[in-house]
């Protein structure tokens, strides 16, 4: 009996030890704490960002970022129970007038096509548009179907069977790779559509990136797509893609950006913008934007600190997020976003 | 006056249960209104499932759900019963740290079962255990059974849920058997029973209550378990045609997509579960009838 005793008061004495460090650090400066929520593809990137920048205000400055999806973060966000929130598919106009929302883009990203073909290297496969389509409707089943050995003379394609791999759970990633087939392909626009969840016609699902990229590793002549950063870990070949110019491109950091830059961000209020089958002759036709929205009517003590942490993260962030092979927005592009700064 | 107090505190934490519960429910009703007022009750036998097109269908999770449950029931409440009865009547020296290992077994996270399932059963099952299934036993030409396998699917999620549950179900029912008077066991030791006689006949009548009870709490957790079924379920939304097809289950479809859900589709999930609320529901409501209806037999009135 006197030993659980013992232990209740030790374990109160800790419990009170955490607290009152709590207390410490929010007396000592009156620390602001921003607390966000939303996308997971960005979060990588923002918990980095959010340690190096509350290091760098000694604490002032507390941020939080939590991972649980782009549709979760935006709901949060309305029913108010967080300050800033991360998407990866952006709201339209309207929608953030309605709901009295601030938004704009903070990091890009590219969605690539891996696949698991003997004898083709990273880049090397070129997959016209249309025949990309017809390889995720089933319609083309081989690897040495005459329409993937015309656009790859140089090539030895392999009497092997394609295997379709597709996300399984509703992602934004889903979301860049359908638009672009829907924006490319009649057929494909049909018969599936775009959405962060769309009904597959053949193929196998994976769960997440990280499982999409086990099992085309796994699966000998298996074709899937998935974010580039996930590509890179895996060392999965990479296909090269064409784009609104007609031209293939393979994926990397400098296509990406290409995309970014020749986007016409002048009409596009809210910053809207889709960016697949973007404009441009050297620009990755599947590169995605991901968001950051806010309320309008935030506090003004958070509001000043959320865009100190902004400014932050446009100038000395920019670098951390290279390193995490994520795509930083343009010089021009946070020249327009400077603007709505308050 | 202590007594009062301590009356009044007992009162909130029984009322604690169905103040949740309620609110648990009115909130599943609440958000999945607009599902429910979109489909109508043919949300209940719908096959389909296009979120581009806004047609959703709860047929698929639902016969996922049942599929794999019944599966991991069907496996693991023989295995649990026997392993309950080995148990109950080895010498201690054998018996104790087996049952510790049992206990110790039931505490490991679902997620690492998954992840087992993953890189270990699913690899294993794709080339040695389905094929055999397929062709050495010739299983291929049954209609239920499916025609290749690829390691992930129900099969697979079967076995893993019947792993997960097993240390449940027998480690109940252990405790249901060394709860029957030792006398009522010698008796029948007596009057000539064999070891299976007086288990079958004597402890599984004495018990049969605990019994069920073991049993539907490893069934509540079949029914709900969402990690482990997650990672190799294959998670596709499609009515299934065989035990080894991918498919998906009611917990798993709310994994793969709530995060990312808004409008008709979040109504949707709020939908699948509720029914799944109801399934447990119904389950247990079959269970309390059956025992009603074989009190006479079972001479416990």
């Amino acid at each position: 009996m006197s030993r659980t005793g013992i232990g209740l008061v030790l374990g109160l004495v800790v419990l009170a030890g955490c607290f009152s460090n709590d207390w410490e650090v929010s007396e000592k400066g009156d620390a602001v704490v921003l607390n966000g929520a939303g996308a997971t593809f960005p979060s990588p990137v923002y918990s980095v960002w959010a340690f190096h920048f509350t290091e760098s205000t000694e604490r002032q400055v507390q941020v939080n970022y939590q991972g649980v999806g782009s549709g979760a973060g935006v709901n949060q966000l309305k029913e108010g129970t967080i300050d800033f929130a991360g998407s990866d598919s952006p709201l339209q106009a309207d929608e953030l007038e309605k709901d009295g929302l601030t938004q704009f883009p903070m990091l890009a990203g590219g969605v690539v096509v891996v696949l698991n073909v003997p004898g083709m290297t990273d880049g090397a496969c070129r997959l016209p548009a249309d025949v990309l389509a017809d390889i995720f409707l089933g319609k083309i089943t081989k690897w040495n179907d005459p329409r993937i050995v015309a656009a790859n003379p140089d090539g030895k394609l392999p009497d092997l069977d394609i295997t379709v791999v597709y996300r399984a759970d509703s992602s934004g990633t889903s979301f860049l790779f359908t638009h672009y087939l829907t924006q490319v392909s009649p057929p494909w626009a049909e018969k599936v559509g775009a959405g962060a969840a769309v009904r597959f016609p053949v193929g196998i699902g994976g769960q997440k990136n990280p499982g999409v990229c086990n099992n085309v590793a796994k699966i000998s002549g298996a074709i899937s797509y998935t974010e580039y950063s996930y590509a890179l870990e895996t060392g999965l070949a990479c296909a090269s893609l064409q784009n609104a110019a007609g031209k293939f491109v393979a994926p990397s950091v400098a296509s990406f950006t290409e995309a970014l830059k020749n986007a016409d961000w002048e009409k596009a209020p809210g910053f809207y913008m889709i960016l697949t089958n973007a404009a441009g002759e050297n620009s990755y036709p599947i590169t995605g934007i991901t968001y950051l929205l806010y309320r309008k009517n935030l506090d003004e003590t958070k509001k000043s600190a959320l865009w100190r942490y902004l400014d932050w993260c446009f100038t000395g962030g920019k670098f951390k997020a290279r390193e995490l092979h994520y795509v930083p927005i343009p010089e021009e592009v946070v020249e327009k976003i400077q603007e709505i700064h308050p | 006056m202590s007594d009062k107090l301590f009356q009044t505190f007992c009162w909130l934490c029984a009322l604690w249960i169905p103040a949740v519960l309620l609110v648990i429910l009115f909130r599943l009703v609440g958000s999945s209104a607009e599902a429910w007022n979109t489909f109508g009750w043919k949300f209940l036998i719908s096959c389909e499932w296009n979120p581009v097109e806004g047609k959703f269908g709860a047929i698929p999770a639902i016969l996922g759900t049942l599929l794999t449950t019944g599966m991991a029931i069907f496996l693991a409440v023989p295995l649990g019963f026997l392993t309950a009865f080995f148990l109950s009547d080895v010498p201690p020296w054998l018996g104790k740290p087996l049952s510790h290992a049992l206990d110790l077994l039931a505490a490991i996270p679902s997620v690492i079962y998954g992840m087992w399932g993953l890189f270990v059963l699913a690899p294993i099952m794709q080339k040695y255990v389905q094929p055999w299934m397929l062709d050495s036993l010739g299983l291929r030409y049954l209609p239920f059974v499916g025609k290749d396998g690829n390691g992930f699917g129900f099969f697979t999620a079967g076995v893993v849920l019947t792993l997960m549950i097993l240390p449940y179900i027998s480690a109940i029912m252990r405790d249901v058997f060394s709860m029957t008077p030792t006398l009522l066991r010698e008796a029948a030791f007596g009057i000539g029973c064999t070891r299976w006689e007086a288990a079958w006949d004597i402890t599984v009548r004495y018990g049969l209550r605990g019994l069920l009870g073991g049993i539907f709490i490893g069934l509540g957790r079949a029914l709900g378990e969402t990690m482990a079924v997650l990672f190799i379920i294959g998670n596709v939304i499609r009515v299934p045609s065989g035990i080894f097809d991918s498919g998906t289950t009611i917990a798993a479809t709310l994994a793969n997509h709530f995060a990312e859900a808004d409008g008709l589709m979040r109504s949707v999930l709020f939908a699948l579960g509720l029914i799944l609320l109801v399934l447990a529901f119904g389950v247990q409501v079959l269970a309390w009838y059956y025992l009603q209806a074989t009190k006479k037999q079972r001479g416990e009135a």
